[in-house]
């Protein structure tokens, strides 16, 4: 027989337990995002952390850009049909792309990427004592570690956002020219029509709060993590599942702060 | 002349969950000597040093540095502090993502007392006090044996020439030839920067070797005090049984039969 307080007890510590672990982070990102404000910067860090992002991620995020707009052509297309609809579908890669799959696509990528390797490096640190090692040598290491990737994953995921979108929607012409039978120019002047300012805007600014949630992530549960190769190991994971189910929902959120009418 | 201890420990107190670590530690480390504290393994010697340091927060005590309460200072007065102090780490702790050379000066780096540009020259300069050859500092510490990957640990600890320098078992995991070739580099180094040291250990050769002052530590608690050169007929059964590595005496392990 089941004991109804045990069900409430256990619900009540799972609760607890979700608001200790919000706290935890959010008192973790507003130490490290505090740090912009208070000297020394990093900046060699910062740069390194925003070359590896920005950069390294980037073939990464192009072929996953360029295969997803091509089978978005592909399948709008094919779906569109049905409806005699077909010229609708520059409309649909390109809306789709900017508002949507190219925001939440790259950042899945760089997720699995960068906030595994950010994770299983301040891991390792953390487990072999190279970041009390900081402290010993005069350095915060909230400031050399985690503030200057923060501020490299908030400023590089819209750049690497922006490359996706154009990628993405090349990738939809490339199908849509090469095999459905668009005119060239015709595609290229629908996806124009299309677009407006707030399409691109709003796949920015996810970006930009993506960017900093894979980030945090990585170096929150690579911070925390502990015992050795499997704490590690771990944390690694953590990271990469809890930066994937935190942008996609936030996405809806933001999807809704932006468009919902 | 002052009697004031450089650093004072009174009545420390730490557990994790219901696992008592330090039980009211009690230590005095006097100004520009060296104090070696033994015990065995998970005996609250590392806790112990960590809590001086401000990696661990005591749960209660009092903890001085020069007759300033650790606990109460500010992170400017706790950051000046570091400035002053030198850490080796049992495992050394080195940057696996930096060479050897900014390892050595990273301290100086981050407090913009030297160039990088100096900085590989300084780095030089430091490895040959500890025996390595200017090429070393090019290499990651991934590329070295576990005696250089001391001896460059060692090195960063003493690169901003430190007041106070912590050992965390210097010579674990090394040859006893190497052990004691780290001990020597270690006596030379404090000699010269005259600092106080405080070593921790097992190895109770390298704690005569680098000590002037030794405590024992057993279950949380400081059991016995005095000078290194004693140890071993110090008329404390546990400590002599721990300095002789006799298996029969005060001290049980606690082993599962």
């Amino acid at each position: 027989m089941i004991n109804p307080l045990d069900a409430l007890a256990a619900t009540g510590r799972s609760v607890i337990g979700v608001c200790r672990y919000t706290g935890e982070i959010s008192i973790f990102a507003g130490n490290g995002l505090s740090n912009v404000l208070r000297p020394p910067v990093f900046w060699r860090m910062l740069w390194q952390s925003f070359v590896e992002i920005a950069f390294f991620s980037l073939p990464v995020v192009a072929l996953t850009a360029v295969f997803t707009g091509m089978v978005l052509a592909l399948q709008s297309y094919t779906g569109f049909s049905r409806f005699n609809a077909e010229s609708a579908t520059a409309a649909v890669v390109v809306l789709s792309i900017t508002r949507e799959l190219g925001p939440v696509l790259a950042a899945l990528m760089v997720a699995g990427r960068i906030g595994a390797s950010f994770a299983a490096e301040i891991g390792t640190m953390r487990v072999t004592d190279q970041i009390d090692a900081l402290t010993t040598l005069s350095t915060d290491p909230m400031k050399y570690l985690v503030t200057p990737r923060l501020v490299a994953g908030t400023l590089a995921m819209p750049l690497l956002v922006v490359v996706a979108d154009v990628l993405g929607v090349m990738g939809g012409w490339l199908i849509a020219t090469a095999k459905l039978g668009f005119g060239s120019g015709a595609y290229l002047v629908s996806t124009m029509d299309t677009l407006k300012t707030e399409d691109v805007v709003s796949g920015l600014v996810k970006a930009a709060v993506f960017g900093f949630v894979v980030t945090l992530m990585g170096c929150w549960h690579g911070y925390r993590s502990k015992g050795g190769a499997q704490g590690v190991g771990q944390a690694t994971t953590s990271a990469v599942v809890s930066a994937s189910i935190l942008i996609l929902a936030l996405d809806y959120v933001l999807t809704e702060m932006f468009f919902a009418r | 002349m002052t009697d004031t201890p450089k650093i004072r420990l009174r009545d420390v107190r730490k557990a994790f969950g219901s696992k008592v670590v330090l039980d009211g530690v009690d230590l005095d480390v006097r100004a520009r000597h060296g104090m070696v504290v033994l015990g065995g393994s998970g005996s609250g010697k590392s806790v112990t040093i960590k809590c001086v340091l401000g990696l661990i927060r005591p749960d209660s005590g009092l903890i001085e540095i020069d007759g300033r309460d650790v606990s109460a200072m500010t992170d400017r007065q706790r950051t000046e502090i570091m400035d002053r102090t030198g850490m080796l780490f049992q495992n050394g702790a080195l940057f696996d993502s930096l060479p050897v050379w900014e390892n050595v000066c990273f301290k100086l780096l981050a407090q913009k007392r030297i160039s990088r540009a100096k900085a590989r020259d300084k780095a030089a300069e430091i490895l040959a006090q500890v025996g390595l050859a200017p090429s070393v500092g090019d290499l990651s510490p991934a590329e070295l044996s576990g005696g250089m990957q001391k001896r460059v640990a060692l090195a960063r600890a003493i690169a901003a020439e430190p007041d106070i320098l912590f050992l965390d078992e210097p010579t674990t995991g090394l040859d006893p030839i190497m052990g004691a070739v780290i001990d020597g580099l270690i006596v030379d180094c404090v000699k010269r920067l005259g600092a106080t040291t405080v070593a921790i250990t097992h190895d109770m050769a390298s704690a005569r070797r680098i000590g002037d002052d030794a405590a024992m530590i057993h279950k949380g608690k400081i059991i016995w005090n005095g000078p290194a050169a004693t140890l071993g007929q110090t008329g404390n059964p546990m400590v002599d049984q721990f300095a002789r590595g006799e298996r029969e005496g005060p001290i049980q392990m606690e082993l599962r039969k």
